[in-house]
């Protein structure tokens, strides 16, 4: 019997070898989501948590290594939106009128706050296909969604972000 | 050049987030892992549930036994 068969069986030597296997690169996703190693690890115990709920479930003829990002994004996604009501964004920031470090790290700041304000779905797009540089193709399978609809994801959640960064006096 | 593929955009994007590409896990996470799945509630079995419910009918039909089994409790 096969790996998968018996983790969907429920065993938990199987789970075991599939968490030691998988670990590393659901954590590497959920990082370059959430930016935050503490975070990200509680969500990888989380992600394997749900995933060993649903064993039973689970078709063995599948490819496990698809299935746990998806579950992963899915955990961070919700993470991202109870988050959401952390981010203020401030409109007292303006663009720096001459290229001064201090006011070149605040406008940083402030683009990192703006982009944490959009919707967790499109920031979510956006970080793993603009900033990550990911392929399309990876991040619609883990959103579980066509890459044409990651495209469109993207492109909102840029313009979105031009708006906003306009709306607080920079000309990105 | 559309908004998505503008290099200079993406640029302040990245600068802006800082990848974490080399952010790697740094240990194992499988006591962690264990400690989790610890934290189940306790299920009760279903044999335990139909032997609840078999008693709670014999009970049903045989009222007089009641005191008996409490008896023996």
């Amino acid at each position: 019997m096969g790996l998968l068969e018996q983790f969907t069986r429920g065993e938990l030597e199987a789970f075991e070898t599939l968490f030691r296997q998988h670990q590393g690169e659901v954590y590497r996703w959920i990082v370059r989501i959430v930016r935050n190693q503490a975070l990200a690890e509680d969500l990888t115990i989380e992600t394997f948590w749900r995933i060993y709920r649903a064993h039973a479930g689970f078709d063995p003829a599948r490819s496990f290594g698809a299935w746990a990002p998806m579950i992963a994004t899915n955990l961070a996604i919700d993470h991202l939106k109870s988050a959401r009501h952390e981010v203020e964004l401030r409109n007292d920031i303006r663009a720096p009128t001459q290229v001064d470090p201090r006011a070149q790290a605040e406008m940083m700041t402030a683009l990192a706050r703006a982009f944490r304000s959009l919707p967790a779905k499109l920031q979510v797009a956006a970080t793993l296909a603009l900033v990550e540089d990911r392929p399309q193709e990876e991040v619609g399978e883990a959103l579980g969604i066509s890459v044409s609809a990651v495209k469109s994801r993207v492109f909102r959640a840029t313009r979105l972000l031009r708006k906003r960064l306009r709306r607080m006096g920079f000309e990105p | 050049m559309n908004e998505m593929n503008d290099p200079k955009f993406q640029e302040i994007f990245k600068r802006a987030m800082a990848p974490m590409a080399d952010w790697e896990l740094k240990h194992d996470l499988w006591p962690r892992m264990l400690r989790r799945l610890d934290e189940r509630p306790a299920r009760v079995a279903w044999l335990d549930l139909v032997l609840l419910a078999l008693l709670v009918i014999w009970c049903a039909i045989f009222p007089a036994v009641i005191p008996e089994l409490l008896y023996n409790l």
